[in-house]
């Protein structure tokens, strides 16, 4: 019984954890290769969410939701980058900061003017609705192990095109020397769009896939956000390996924890006090992680060591 | 430098002038929101130690908002429920008296920023901003699932905390303790400011190798910031709490840490005034803007991205026609 659950809690985190990666993954190759830190991230998410939301409800298809998540999200990153973000390279992190805190409220507020305060609900698609049987007899959502599957193919084709395309050849020549890559022809500003734009349809898809397990209102990417600074922290600024290892811990650690911190404490605690400090703890554990990473490792796990 | 002179003064006489005019109008609700703006002020001057003058961009400064807040919430709840706060060998008691609220709220958040600055200060650019930011999540899941101080739902207090002499349930007079309290504490941060210790910290974010090599260490320089930041911080927390009579974990979320870097940059960086003209125009739109639309925070938002993009300098920078304060 308790491996069972040991068993679908970690499945659980694996979910969390490519979803995360997907979010992850986008903030760090436009940290990585632009040196920009965009809290506006979560608001791409967002409106991949509410894209998908809004085409499911007016067609009924879920793959036309997921490609409309993927084109709504692109074109907000492209459009944001050509009108604001591009101002901002040579700007310092405050600048940075402030500026993508002020699109996050200009998002916001126009998806709540939109849409309305009311959350939306994607349906998961009917194929995918039911439970499936896993060898060892293991009921699993079908929907969340779809999730994980297409989250995986994402990064391993995220990984390819990096590694394997002239784009992703400059994307790599773009993180470590930006002025050479400009100098040998390559248009600069078209990649950093084409970069924003990617990290911004990732993030598109990762909402419209969460949207249809969680509800889909406003204010739904910071959260996320967040936890995804946790994880390229974690990770290394600008390393999708480091990204793809720290989403996996962050997403197995919040989840596992809130699961056997509890468990834990109720060994020589009374139930509802090892309940509540259990609980207390999870919330932080993840965050635990990251400040003893850090300790060992300021720059991350897999970052540059200056 | 004399005009700027000129504005610090208009911004810092606009407050009480605003809140005597309300009393003579009798509208009580104009003082306390002149009231919440100098307490947002407070807690922005305190971020602007480190932000402006240390030049670290904390993004978790709502943490020792909260602590503060949480300090007079705790303390108040004990004293109104009479139970002892611990109850041990020893015996503390909560308490309802403002000097005790404020003396542990600025210890609690000065001792935060500490165990906080140690760690966070071990790293510098965009991971000090995602570490401060982690630390303020930190607190505030903590204080929603903690459930012995109202978790989700926060703390109330039926009866404002009191103050030797005064009565601090008529605005007037809560206001002018909290004019008071900003008034020194503006004045302590001139002070530190044209120390030599404000002027090692200015240089250490100018140029950290330079104040290495004279044998200075700016670690320790932007330790005492950020504990000094925090605990300036962490008394306007104790103040916004008694001012509402509430605390909630809102006031340690993230978007409380953005808006402290807002006051800052939309008053000006840097400037001793800043903050305090950052954090009245903030309040002012606030007021304004919500009566116009439900949706008052695009123009926020977009005045915010204008300021950056086009006004660097801030309210203050772009009156007093310089860019940077004291560089």
């Amino acid at each position: 019984m308790t491996t069972l659950l040991l068993i679908e809690q970690v499945l659980n985190g694996l979910q969390a954890g490519i979803m995360l990666f997907l979010m992850a993954a986008g903030l760090t190759l436009i940290f990585g290769v632009m040196g920009l830190i965009n809290l506006a991230h979560g608001s791409l998410y967002m409106i991949g969410a509410f894209a998908a939301a809004g085409v499911a409800g007016a067609t009924g298809s879920f793959v036309l939701a997921l490609m409309a998540s993927l084109g709504a999200a692109a074109a907000a990153g492209a459009i944001v980058e050509v009108t604001v973000i591009r101002r901002l390279y040579d700007r310092d992190h405050l600048d940075q900061v402030l500026a993508t805190f002020a699109l996050i409220l200009i998002f916001s507020e126009g998806t709540r003017w939109l849409f309305g305060s009311f959350p939306l609900y994607l349906d998961v698609p009917a194929a995918f609705a039911g439970p499936v049987t896993l060898p060892g007899g293991i009921q699993y959502p079908a929907y969340r192990l779809l999730i994980i599957v297409v989250g995986l193919a994402v990064a391993a084709g995220l990984f390819l095109l990096i590694a394997r395309t002239k784009i992703g050849i400059q994307i790599r020549a773009g993180e470590s020397d930006r002025e050479m890559i400009g100098a040998l022809g390559v248009d600069i500003s078209r990649l950093y769009t084409i970069v924003f734009a990617l990290g911004a349809a990732l993030a598109g898809l990762a909402g419209a896939l969460v949207g249809a397990i969680q509800s889909v209102q406003v204010g739904m990417g910071e959260p996320v956000l967040i936890l995804a600074f946790v994880v390229i922290v974690i990770g290394g600024i600008g390393s999708i390996k480091g990204a793809l290892v720290g989403a996996l811990l962050v997403g197995l650690t919040d989840t596992l924890g809130g699961v056997l911190l509890p468990l834990a404490f109720g060994l020589f605690l009374d139930p509802s006090t090892a309940t509540s400090i259990g609980s207390a703890l999870a919330s932080m554990a993840i965050y635990i992680l990251m400040a003893v990473v850090l300790i060992y490792r300021p720059t991350g796990l897999y970052g540059a060591t200056t | 430098m004399r005009r700027e002179a000129i504005i610090n003064t208009a911004v810092y006489l606009a407050l009480p002038a605003l809140a005597v005019a309300a009393l003579i109008l009798d509208e009580p609700f104009t003082i306390t929101l002149a009231t919440r703006a100098a307490i947002l002020a407070l807690a922005a001057v305190g971020l602007n130690l480190a932000l402006g003058l240390g030049g670290l961009v904390s993004l978790g400064h709502a943490v020792f908002f909260g602590l503060g807040g949480y300090a007079m919430g705790i303390l108040a709840s004990h004293a109104q429920s009479y139970a002892p706060l611990v109850d041990g060998w020893i015996v503390i008691e909560g308490s309802k008296s403002m000097p005790v609220i404020w003396l542990v709220a600025v210890l609690g958040s000065a001792l935060a920023a500490l165990v906080i600055g140690v760690l966070s200060l071990r790293t510098s650019g965009v991971y000090f901003i995602m570490i401060t930011l982690a630390f303020g999540q930190m607190f505030y899941y903590f204080s929603i699932s903690w459930p012995a101080y109202g978790g989700e739902d926060g703390l109330s207090i039926y009866v404002r905390n009191a103050f030797p002499g005064l009565n601090t349930l008529d605005p007037i007079q809560f206001f002018g303790l909290v004019f008071v309290l900003l008034s020194l504490v503006l004045w302590g941060m001139s002070r530190i400011a044209r120390s030599p210790f404000g002027m090692a910290l200015s240089a250490a974010r100018q140029n950290p190798a330079r104040v290495e090599t004279v044998g200075l260490s700016p670690f320790r320089l932007r330790l005492v910031a950020f504990v000094i930041s925090g605990a300036v911080t962490g008394l306007a927390g104790a103040l916004f709490a008694d001012l509402n009579r509430f605390v909630s974990p809102t006031m340690f979320s993230w978007q409380m840490s953005g808006e402290f870097i807002v006051f800052v940059v939309l008053g000006g960086i840097g400037r001793l005034f800043g903050p305090v003209a950052g954090a009245c125009l903030f309040v002012l739109l606030e007021h304004t803007l919500s009566g116009v639309s439900e949706f008052w925070l695009i123009y926020v938002g977009a005045i915010l991205l204008l300021v950056v993009l086009f006004a660097r300098g801030g309210l203050i920078g772009s009156l007093a026609g310089r860019e940077v304060a004291d560089d």
